[in-house]
């Protein structure tokens, strides 16, 4: 399996903008996790490939960043802040209120494969706390109430064949 | 509200309430938006480097390095073996993740341009022609949204070739992150920035003589780059005089945890601690118990110490430091021990594994503090606690590990007695812990 012409195209945009090959590293890894939704030992091989990297160097980065899943994920990634300001405002309940709606632990996947429940760190919008990610999507000051609505939508929307998560994208539009 | 300082006025956040505000339009005919800029072209690089040293600007990111004095340390001709000029690069550093620090962000929602300003100003200072934004993984909206004001700034010329005719050519790129705390640090965010694992580097030699791919370069924060232009359109002594005598302009100060009013305000530094509390609304739920006055890694004060003034000096007078400008507000009804442990495990998650001391002490740390929520704690833990500080503060390639210890050692300094009940009680189990929310780590057995 070689690397996708997506993949290709977002890195031969920006290519011209670093100095070195190796700065593409990053760029396309997350490419990859986008488009997989993880990135797999295959993903690296193609991506160190491309980019004439060693593979050992492509899986010390890749495994160094958070947002670079080694498993498969969920479709949706629901990420909970739990650090300090959201947890003071009740980030705790947020997370007991997934577990108990999706019926996962956490980082646990649902059965159907819909949903990854993360604890996350500071995601910088501590004054509107707690603070939670969809996907691509933040939502501020969310309670209970609130959160099982996105769940709720976010399943119908999985259902409907709609994206959850990217309302500020482009596609095909990087970044 | 005057906050006593009749030099003060807002120098980024003037109109972020304002509709559009994010606009390129609305910059140019609001706020004087790239006037600054041609202003700067007219001058000598020298002039504007001097401009900022005199208006005290110091950087915002969290260590309050002079700004100026930051530009001086660039090399002015720097040359290859070969004797090609070598490039210089200007980087952003826009990994803003400093638990309870949120103002960057509203830099990038509401006044995008400001930014983009200030390193265009930048680059011309530092004779250099290429700058680039490293935005935190998680901002897809923010990322976009800088982009797009990027290029709007080219579209007018702002950025690119021969900028407003004066033969000065900029370009910015920006790059995400992945989802590392770490690269907040400014050589792990070169590394980063390089396609490495985000590891701190050894130094010297500094980013000013080895940065970005090997060339020479400077780090600075994005409000440090959006207070550029305020300073060149207004002068060096307007931003100076708002300020303290080593400080110059104002603060944003991001105000979260048990707060009536969170968010971000832009203050003077002549404000205490209590002062900005009240201008927040005051504190929720409960009477004041103690603050962290500036991100996750500044030591904790007690209520009794927030009389104290929150410029760098004043802070570093009391023990802790301005850091990032994240003031988390506690009320009584917090146990410190469990607060500290919440931070505890972000540094325990966060620490890149270089260093030992950082690697284990982290580690050991959060182990601790938790094996003491959990009722297994000793007295003899509290000692251990501030030996292990000890062994880490200092000790490390970079200031990561002197994070840790801020909280850790601050809590059990200051409120030994929260500690010394659930080691004689036997845990939290019974005083209030919150929502039975598994705080369980993996395999951890002390």
């Amino acid at each position: 399996m070689a690397l996708s012409e997506r993949i290709k195209k977002t890195i031969e945009g920006i290519r011209h903008q670093f100095p070195t090959e190796q700065a593409l590293l990053i760029p396309a890894l997350l490419e990859a996790q986008d488009e997989h939704g993880w990135v797999s030992l295959d993903n690296m091989r193609d991506i160190g490939d491309y980019l004439h990297l060693p593979l050992a160097k492509v899986r010390e980065v890749a495994s160094f960043y958070t947002m670079l899943k080694l498993a498969p994920q969920g479709k949706v990634d629901l990420q909970i802040c739990t650090n300090i300001s959201c947890w003071l405002n009740g980030a705790d309940k947020l997370v007991a209120c997934a577990q108990r709606k999706l019926h996962v632990s956490n980082n646990g996947t649902t059965a159907d494969g819909n949903f990854t429940l993360t604890q996350v760190e500071c995601l910088a919008a501590c004054g509107t706390a707690p603070a939670i990610m969809l996907n691509e999507d933040y939502y501020e000051n969310v309670d209970e109430a609130q959160l099982e609505k996105l769940i709720d939508q976010a399943s119908s929307d999985l259902a409907g064949g709609r994206p959850v998560g990217k309302s500020t994208r482009t596609e095909g539009v990087w970044p | 509200m005057m906050y006593n300082n009749e030099h003060y006025e807002p120098v980024i956040t003037p109109n972020v309430d304002k509709t559009d505000c994010h606009t390129l339009d609305f910059y140019i005919q609001h706020e004087d938006g790239y006037k600054a800029l041609a202003k700067a072209l007219a001058m000598n690089p020298d002039a504007v480097v001097d401009e900022v040293k005199k208006s005290n600007l110091r950087g915002r990111g969290g260590a309050g390095f002079p700004t100026g004095m930051k530009w001086s340390f660039m090399p002015k001709d720097p040359k290859n073996a070969d004797g090609t000029p070598k490039p210089k690069y200007l980087v952003c550093n826009a990994d803003e993740g400093e638990p309870g620090t949120f103002k960057d962000r509203l830099i990038f929602t509401k006044t995008p341009h400001r930014m983009i300003e200030g390193m265009i100003i930048a680059g011309h200072a530092i004779a250099s022609n290429k700058g680039f934004i490293y935005i935190r993984g998680e901002w897809f909206k923010e990322t976009r949204l800088m982009q797009k004001a990027i290029d709007d700034a080219y579209a007018k010329g702002f950025l690119g070739k021969n900028i407003l005719g004066t033969g000065f050519n900029y370009d910015l790129v920006i790059y995400k992150g992945a989802g590392a705390y770490i690269c907040g640090e400014e050589t792990a965010l070169l590394n980063s920035l390089e396609g490495k694992r985000g590891e701190p580097r050894l130094k010297p030699p500094f980013p000013a003589m080895v940065g970005a791919f090997g060339m020479p370069s400077c780090v600075n924060n994005v409000e440090t780059f959006a207070a550029v232009p305020y300073i060149i359109n207004k002068g060096w002594e307007k931003y100076a005089k708002m300020g303290t005598e080593r400080s110059g302009g104002t603060r944003l100060i991001g105000v979260s945890g048990h707060i009536n009013k969170p968010g971000v305000y832009e203050l003077p530094m002549n404000l205490s601690i209590n002062d900005i509390i009240e201008i927040a609304g005051g504190v929720k739920g409960g009477t004041l118990k103690a603050v962290i006055p500036g991100g996750a890694s500044a030591p904790m004060l007690k209520a009794s110490e927030c009389g104290c003034l929150t410029d760098y000096d004043s802070l570093a007078k009391a023990g802790t430091m301005a850091g990032s400008g994240g003031l988390i507000v506690m009320n009584d009804t917090v146990s410190i021990p469990e607060a500290t442990y919440t931070l505890l495990k972000f540094y325990e998650h966060e620490s890149c594994g270089q260093c030992s001391q950082c690697r284990e002490g982290s580690h050991w740390l959060a182990r601790m503090f938790k094996r003491i929520l959990d009722g297994g704690g000793t007295q003899d833990d509290l000692d251990y606690i501030a030996k292990i500080c000890g062994n880490m503060a200092g000790q490390t390639i970079c200031a990561f590990a002197d994070a840790v210890t801020g909280p850790a050692l601050s809590s059990v300094r200051k409120f030994r007695h929260e500690f010394e009940e659930l080691i004689l009680k036997g845990g939290l189990t019974g005083i209030g812990r919150q929502e039975a929310v598994s705080h369980k780590m993996e395999g951890a057995h002390v």
